[in-house]
């Protein structure tokens, strides 16, 4: 090892209780000191819990004579200003929808078009009688029913769809959280 | 020293003894431990050892506070301003994180010349310690580095043109410089690459390395053990926890001072009842980069002041003159720092090694004090007494002749009012500073203010939205193109005498508000300089309408004339909201009348055809000030008996119009007082 053998006072033996104190004060200052970087970091590492999404809104998507009432789901993209932390976009494509409207109906049926399993986008399968998800082949009705056995935890959700007198069709824009039998806003 | 304890030894263990036994069988961490806490430290521990650790701490926080800025930070020359301005001003605590970050980046430059300082003072380059030397300069220069790429990472002003410096002195490194320049700034040209390479630079390589050199230089550190400071009178201690107490009471100081830095501001602020903004403590953020605008408050940090200083010594002398101030000279003594080692071997060595160390140290701040003077010197000097020498300098034109020709060849009096013009030389170059720097400061609130709208920021970032304000750009453009003649001065204020005196054209300062108007129909001022005064219409038929028939208490009451200047600021669509309807239509129907303005002036469909005086219709609203702007010459506005004003907005045959639409826009936008307020 090492030839250090006159150590009075020096090493782990010496004076219990000086040594303790000597030895807390040290890990209290270090810690202290060392408080401040690790704390102003998750402080602001934390800042996204505090936000939470825009408020809902109803965006005009689009009209009533463009949805066939043939009963078939058709996606339509849906257009809105969004915030990204510092950057305000202008109305841009956030997403899509899917309208449905049954023969000699004026109602409309919206749809979203995410998948509430994990997120995806959901299609409508090419033959036009169901839709399905392309990541775990989640597969629905055209009512947004769940087609049995399906990964999907509840049904595809419906959005809130209002047709205003002048025929425009308005969808609330809505996310919800993914993976979960309820329908609960994100 | 007792071995560490095997398993077995002594009274039974509980869980934890037993789970550390087991950690230690399979790691032998006790034994690095040991090796790691048990160093002996000669002489007992002493405060003049702590620098070292310091900066290991202050390295460690910087890793730390960096961390978690580059998970909030993006490079790019459209997001680098805008996500720095959002970690500031709207992330819980991003004022204080980048705070941290920023001062500790200081901190470490004075910490390293502390150790610097201490290791050569105590001769601890000696041998066999001299390759560690050698690796603490390298590590010295990787801080240093580290420090000038982080400073052009917000992408704001300061650290653009404070880094354009810098790359510009690092190619004129002979043969190699220009592609180093290259590689170093992604091109030909700042952009994208510089950003990202910068960035690579600050967060990936340079601490890379510096962690690397790091490990080596503690590691021969502990081979060779600590060089203690001769005479030894003090027992020997241990590292833990005697030196270690030490450290962390320094490393807790450094935090402090860092953290005193930024928070005493909102403290004093608090104590005189005063608002506090986090997002303006701590870190300062300046408007954003633009590299096509002069930036007179450019300046380095002001540890690299000494450079920025030490090469006005080589002013004049050309090219070969920056080579050797910022190539050679530092280099030279970069040189002698590395031959200190060797240096130190002989007799007087260690001798020099401490002067030179000291020199350097006492010329950097000499240097340093000497930049600080040059820029903030019209602060100190007591301007009144320089009133006298200004004013000779104004009549003579500096010119010594005419000096001697006025204080009649008194060679001790022309001496001494030379010797003053030189000092107000000074003053002029450290207003200058000063002025561009208050500038810098007003652009960078405006900024600021603007990316809080709640639009946000456009995609093509923040820069996009500075050109286009008229807070920001008026003045510019004003200066640029319409101050030539026309003055922008409030007439109250000091000093406004002297600037109307100069200008010929209107005084435009609250154009189309009631005040200007007043001052228009007042019989005392129409043919002053803040209106007609110093063109060619002093005499014409306005002038005579506002002297003569305006005046005429039988044509024009009170209430008349007060009446039109509500209508005419309701045609500018700056009228106060206050104002009563029938005040307005009563003004205008006086304004329109024919037997009154209207005889001259068109307004609306009065009748009147426009040629013998400007269309009021609209007057002073954007619409027509754009219009005026652009053609003072149309049958609109003066027609042929315009001034002198030039058409801004016409292109001449072949040429471009003087100023865009964009820009004569921002103009009228300006001069309305029509820009975003929070």
């Amino acid at each position: 090892m090492n030839a250090h053998t006159h150590d009075a006072g020096v090493g782990p033996d010496r004076a219990g209780r000086r040594n303790f104190l000597v030895e807390l004060l040290a890990l209290a200052c270090g810690g202290l000191a060392t408080l401040a970087p690790i704390g102003a970091g998750l402080w602001a590492f934390l800042d996204p819990l505090r936000r939470t999404g825009a408020r809902a809104a109803f965006l005009r998507v689009t009209e009533l004579s463009a949805i066939p009432d043939d009963g078939v789901p058709r996606q339509f993209a849906v257009i809105a200003e969004r915030n990204d932390a510092w950057t305000g976009f202008a109305a841009e494509p956030v997403g899509a929808v899917y309208l449905r409207r049954t023969r000699g109906s004026t109602a409309v049926e919206a749809l979203s078009a995410t998948c509430p399993h994990a997120g995806c986008f959901v299609e409508i399968e090419s033959a036009g009688k169901c839709f399905r998800c392309p990541c775990h082949n989640s597969e629905f009705t055209l009512e947004g029913a769940i087609v049995a056995p399906s990964p999907s935890p509840r049904p595809m959700d419906a959005l809130e769809c209002r047709v205003a007198q002048s025929g425009e069709v308005e969808v609330k824009w809505e996310k919800f959280r993914a993976g979960v039998a309820e329908k609960v806003v994100q | 020293m007792k071995p560490p304890k095997s398993p077995g030894d002594g009274a039974r263990k509980g869980l934890v003894g037993r789970l550390a036994d087991f950690l230690d069988d399979r790691t032998g961490y006790r034994a690095v431990v040991h090796e790691a806490l048990y160093e002996r430290v000669p002489g007992g521990a002493r405060w003049r050892y702590v620098w070292g650790s310091t900066l290991v701490f202050a390295f460690m926080t910087q890793v730390i506070t960096g961390l978690f800025l580059w998970a909030s930070y993006s490079a790019s020359a459209q997001t680098a301003w805008e996500s720095v301005y959002y970690i500031q001003h709207e992330m819980a605590g991003g004022w204080l994180l980048r705070g941290i970050h920023h001062f500790m980046a200081q901190a470490m430059v004075v910490l390293l010349a502390l150790h610097l300082l201490q290791v050569v003072i105590d001769g601890a380059y000696r041998a066999p310690r001299e390759v560690n030397f050698w690796l603490g300069l390298v590590l010295m220069m990787l801080v240093l580095g580290m420090a000038l790429t982080g400073y052009l990472l917000p992408w704001d002003q300061k650290g653009y043109w404070a880094t354009i410096v810098a790359t510009n002195l690092a190619g004129i490194v002979p043969v190699v410089g220009p592609s180093i320049q290259q590689l170093v700034i992604g091109g030909t040209e700042y952009g994208h690459h510089t950003l990202t390479r910068f960035f690579a630079l600050h967060a990936g390589f340079l601490p890379g390395a510096l962690i690397l050199m790091l490990v080596v230089h503690l590691a021969l550190f502990r081979k060779h053990g600590l060089h203690a400071r001769q005479p030894i009178t003090k027992p020997d201690a241990m590292f833990w926890p005697d030196q270690v107490l030490k450290d962390a009471v320094a490393m807790l100081a450094v935090m402090a001072v860092v953290l005193g830095v930024i928070l005493v501001p909102a403290l004093r602020a608090m104590l005189a009842g005063e608002a506090v903004h986090t997002g303006h403590l701590g870190a300062e953020l300046g408007a954003p980069a633009d590299p096509s605008l002069p930036y007179a408050a450019a300046r380095p940090e002001w540890y690299f002041l000494f450079l920025f200083q030490f090469l006005k010594v080589f002013e004049g002398w050309g090219a070969t003159g920056e080579f050797l101030g910022a190539i050679v000279v530092p280099g030279l003594i970069m040189g002698v720092m590395f031959l200190m080692p060797i240096i130190g071997n002989w007799r007087l060595g260690h001798r020099f090694n401490v002067a030179f160390t000291l020199g350097i140290v006492a010329g950097a701040g000499l240097l340093t004090a000497l930049a600080l003077n040059e820029d903030y010197y019209a602060l100190w000097v007591d301007k009144a007494s320089l009133a006298d020498a200004r004013k000779l300098y104004d009549d003579t034109g500096g010119d010594e002749k005419k000096l001697a020709a006025v204080l009649g060849n008194d060679r001790a009096k022309i001496a001494a009012v030379e010797k003053q013009w030189k000092t107000l030389e000074k003053v002029r170059h450290s207003q200058a500073f000063l002025d561009a720097a208050k500038q810098a400061r007003l652009d960078a609130a405006r900024a600021i203010e603007l990316a809080g709208r709640p639009e946000r920021i456009p995609p093509a970032g923040m820069l996009e939205l500075v050109r286009a304000d008229a807070k920001s750009q008026g003045p510019r453009l004003f200066a640029q193109h319409c101050a030539s003649c026309h003055a922008h001065v409030d007439p109250r204020a000091p000093g406004a005498v002297e600037i109307l005196a100069k200008s010929s054209a209107a005084n435009l300062f609250e154009f189309g508000k009631a005040s200007w108007m007043r001052g228009l129909l007042d019989a005392q001022e129409v043919a002053g300089p803040a209106y007609f005064g110093n063109t060619a219409h002093r005499e014409g038929d306005m002038v005579n309408f506002v002297k003569n028939d305006l005046a005429d208490a039988d044509q024009w009451k009170r209430d008349d004339i007060e009446a039109v200047i509500v209508a005419m600021t309701a045609e500018a669509g700056l009228a106060d909201p206050g104002v009563q309807q029938a005040v307005l239509e009563k003004g205008r129907d006086l304004v329109a009348d024919g037997e009154r303005c209207g005889g001259c002036h068109k307004l609306g469909d009065n009748g009147t055809e426009p040629g013998s005086a400007p269309d009021l219709t609209g007057w002073g609203s954007r619409e027509w000030l754009v219009g005026i702007i652009t053609d003072p010459t149309h049958a609109r506005f003066y027609g042929e008996s315009n001034d002198r004003m030039p058409s801004f907005g016409k292109a001449a045959e072949g040429a471009a119009p003087m100023l865009s639409p964009q820009q004569i826009g921002l103009l009228a936008d300006w001069l309305r007082g029509n820009w975003y307020r929070p």
